[in-house]
């Protein structure tokens, strides 16, 4: 009886231990699943394998062939498995792990630095990239100690997008807004006629801190240093148009999708977001102007976009056919028509001015990149999404009035540094 | 994915729930020790032994195995570069004491407190109420149990998603709905006070209809002249419930209350939809917390993440044995 009792005892703790293992494991052991199922090719002889974040095009789209008719050009054939964004960085990580990489990975910029730290991608030395054209800001995000791990597809960046009616009807001329005070008094005339003033994302995400850094940049802050007076009047800046109604309270959850969505209901004056809405903003007649800077002229803007890398494989002789296949897809003709297709801006001079002749209106795109910034250049790499976190907890902190800017600003410095000297 | 996983462990939960409970109450009568059995020859056992490897084996890879390998996560420090390379350095409970020693933790802890009782505490009466309203079997009252599971059946994504909706501050319908009656604007997803009520809500709405299910399928267990003798001997609707039908599903409000506990606990979904456990860290769960290290950020640090889901195992399993515990009392008296 009593060894009875004992045994439904542990049977009940099982269970209950089991049901959130089970909760807890699920990500990873679909994880694995996916990776040994897709990597299964990679040894077979004239398949190579090819991961992307384009889920959105499939098998018969442009992209897809695109990547194909690469692969035939090389001699191979090309596998490509497109991945969600977040899901890419644990797949490729897990695939590493398991060496088990694919031969070519396109990844998220910020992502490139984690995964070189992890020693699962090759530099350009060793796979035989070249690296010659490419404009050095959009290529930062590839370069870590003097080494570089990729080659960027394209770039996006941010900018301020505004309703031309809105604007007229509160009689604001958008050639004015040179500056952070400038722009405060155009919104501040835009609420007084009714209308919303801006609208951003000011979530707890990686997106949060990449709208956030324009006006961190454009204060004069350096990411090394959270709680400058500079970073401070930068989160300030934030803080006060949502206390003062400039900015809808929703801000504060609001993902650049969301934050769009508001801006496309016609109520809002200007917007925050990204190259990737270009289309979106043409149809509801929106015009773009450059981020100001605190004192004025442009804020320097974070780099979007992502990066050809070559994985370390087992068999080093793949690099080559990977490097072929990879330049054949970054050949200024290809790279155009496929970053006009993602709304990206191309990563050389050659590609940018094939793309603004072709459509004017890229031409403010195209100057916003060229003051752009790699999140995770200045030599921060990994360091950066550590500081990251840290930023956007500060941001969420003074955006609700949990802290003050300052307060809020100095717990991030004191949690990053405590982080990074771990 | 993760909505899937969540949605079908209910399920499946209630199933076994049911085939669990069905034998708890009759158990009570039939006390009699066990008779030793007679040793099976030697043939048989192997066929025995053959017969349980199935489950074993299951159990070993799918419990067992990933368990073992969140508990080597724990005890070791991985970077990216040794989770790669695998040769992460043994650091005992050095990740345990970074948790407990991160500015995080107590907010996180006691989010999850404050989340898992009143979630339950809330579910399970109005669960109750419910029951005992449905156990009385008026006209059209089942086309409105059915009702009452569509939370059940939503998949978790859409229900948070629409409750993120109507919660929303500028443009929400709750919002809306407070401003006829003169409450000005609440921040129910932004702002620090009202986030975790927030969260709560939905929560409680998701959860009911499990509480609903089993309590009334317990009532119906329960012979229904016992409910006529009481009514004989002068007991009234309150004294009924209280005296006859509350004692009589103490096991299955265990259940009820153990299963739910240890679903609440783990809850991610709503949370994470809803406020991504914000802000700041004020909508944070132990779990919420553990996915945000791992792959909140573009650095995972899954050491740190593990031992949070270990702390999480820990606790489900303290309550599994109070629940153990509660029971022999239960049968012994």
């Amino acid at each position: 009886m009593h060894a009875y009792r004992k045994a439904r005892a542990v049977g009940a703790a099982l269970l209950a231990a089991g049901t959130i293992a089970a909760a807890l494991t699920a990500c990873s052991s679909s994880g694995s699943s996916a990776a040994s199922s897709s990597s299964s090719s990679s040894s077979g002889g004239g398949t190579y394998t090819f991961w992307d974040p384009y889920p959105q095009y499939n098998a018969t789209s442009d992209w897809a062939n695109l990547v194909a008719s690469c692969g035939t050009k090389a001699g191979v054939t090309v596998k490509r498995t497109p991945y969600d964004t977040t899901a890419l960085t644990t797949q490729a990580l897990l695939a590493a792990q398991q060496g088990k990489s694919p031969d070519i990975l396109l990844v998220d910029n910020p992502v490139v630095s984690t995964l070189a730290k992890a020693g699962a991608l090759t530099t350009t030395a060793q796979n035989g990239l070249s690296t010659g054209s490419i404009a050095q800001n959009i290529l930062g995000a590839g370069v870590i100690n003097g080494a570089t791990f990729g080659v960027p597809i394209g770039a996006n960046t941010l900018a301020l997008y505004y309703n031309p009616k809105v604007l007229t009807a509160a009689h604001v001329d958008p050639a004015t807004i040179t500056n952070w005070a400038s722009l405060t008094a155009a919104l501040a005339k835009v609420k007084a006629a009714g209308k919303k003033g801006i609208t951003f994302s000011g979530i707890n995400t990686e997106e949060g801190s990449f709208q956030f850094l324009p006006w961190f940049w454009g204060a004069g802050a350096n990411l090394t240093n959270l709680d400058s007076p500079q970073a401070i009047a930068a989160l300030t800046l934030w803080t006060t148009w949502i206390k003062d109604g400039y900015a809808p309270n929703s801000v504060i959850q609001d993902t650049q999708t969301t934050a769009w969505q508001e801006f496309q209901t016609g109520d809002v004056a200007f917007a925050e977001n990204g190259t990737w809405q270009k289309g979106l903003a043409a149809q509801m007649g929106a015009k773009v102007i450059q981020i100001p800077a605190e004192n004025g002229g442009s804020a320097p803007v974070p780099t979007g976009g992502e990066f050809f890398t070559i994985p370390v494989q087992g068999d080093t002789s793949r690099y080559a056919t990977s490097a072929k296949i990879v330049g054949c897809l970054s050949a200024t003709d290809n790279i155009v028509k496929t970053d006009n297709t993602l709304n990206y801006v191309a990563p050389t001079q050659a590609g940018q001015q094939a793309q603004a002749s072709a459509d004017s209106s890229l031409s403010s795109w195209v100057s916003a990149v060229g003051v752009a910034k790699a999140r995770t250049g200045d030599n921060l790499g990994t360091k950066y999404p550590v500081i990251s976190q840290q930023m956007w907890t500060a941001a969420q902190k003074a955006e609700s009035g949990a802290a003050t800017p300052s307060a809020a600003l100095a717990a991030a410095q004191a949690a990053a540094s405590a982080a990074l000297s771990k | 994915m993760k909505a899937m996983t969540a949605e079908q462990s209910r399920v499946r939960s209630a199933a076994r729930h049911r085939d669990g409970a069905a034998p708890a109450a009759p158990s009570r009568g039939r006390r009699q020790p066990r008779a030793r059995r007679p040793r099976l020859p030697r043939g048989a056992q192997w066929a025995a032994w053959g017969f349980i490897a199935p489950v074993v084996g299951y159990l070993g890879l799918f419990y067992a195995y990933p368990l073992y390998r969140n508990i080597d996560l724990s005890v070791r420090s991985y970077t990216v570069t040794s989770f790669v390379s695998g040769n992460a350095p043994f650091a005992g409970f050095g990740n345990y004491a970074g948790i407990f020693e991160s500015p995080t933790f107590a907010p996180a802890l006691l989010n999850t407190a404050a989340f898992v009782f009143v979630s339950i505490a809330l579910q399970f009466a109005i669960g109750l109420a419910l029951a005992v309203f449905f156990h009385r079997n008026f006209r059209l009252s089942g086309l409105l149990r059915a009702l009452f599971l569509v939370p059940w059946l939503l998949p978790l994504l859409v229900s948070a998603s629409t409750w993120s909706w109507m919660l929303n501050s500028d443009s929400g319908i709750v919002n809306a709905f407070l401003q006829a009656f003169g409450i000005g604007q609440v921040d129910w997803l932004t702002s620090p006070t009202w986030s975790l009520v927030a969260v709560l809500i939905a929560n409680i709405w998701i959860g009911i209809p499990f509480n609903l299910v089993i309590m009334y399928s317990g009532l119906q267990s329960i012979p229904v002249d016992i409910f006529e003798a009481a009514s004989i001997d002068g007991a009234g609707g309150w004294q009924r419930f209280w005296r006859i039908a509350f004692p009589l599903l103490r096991p299955v409000s265990a259940i009820t209350l153990l299963l739910g506990f240890v679903y609440t606990l783990k809850v991610f979904d709503i949370i994470w939809i809803m406020t991504k456990g914000g802000p700041a860290t004020s909508s944070t769960t132990l779990a919420i917390w553990s996915y945000q290290l791992s792959f909140g950020s573009l650095l995972p640090d899954f050491s740190s993440a593990a031992a949070v889901g270990n702390v999480l195992i820990v606790i489900a399993v303290i309550f599994a044995f109070i629940y153990v515990r509660a029971r022999h009392r239960l049968e012994s008296t």
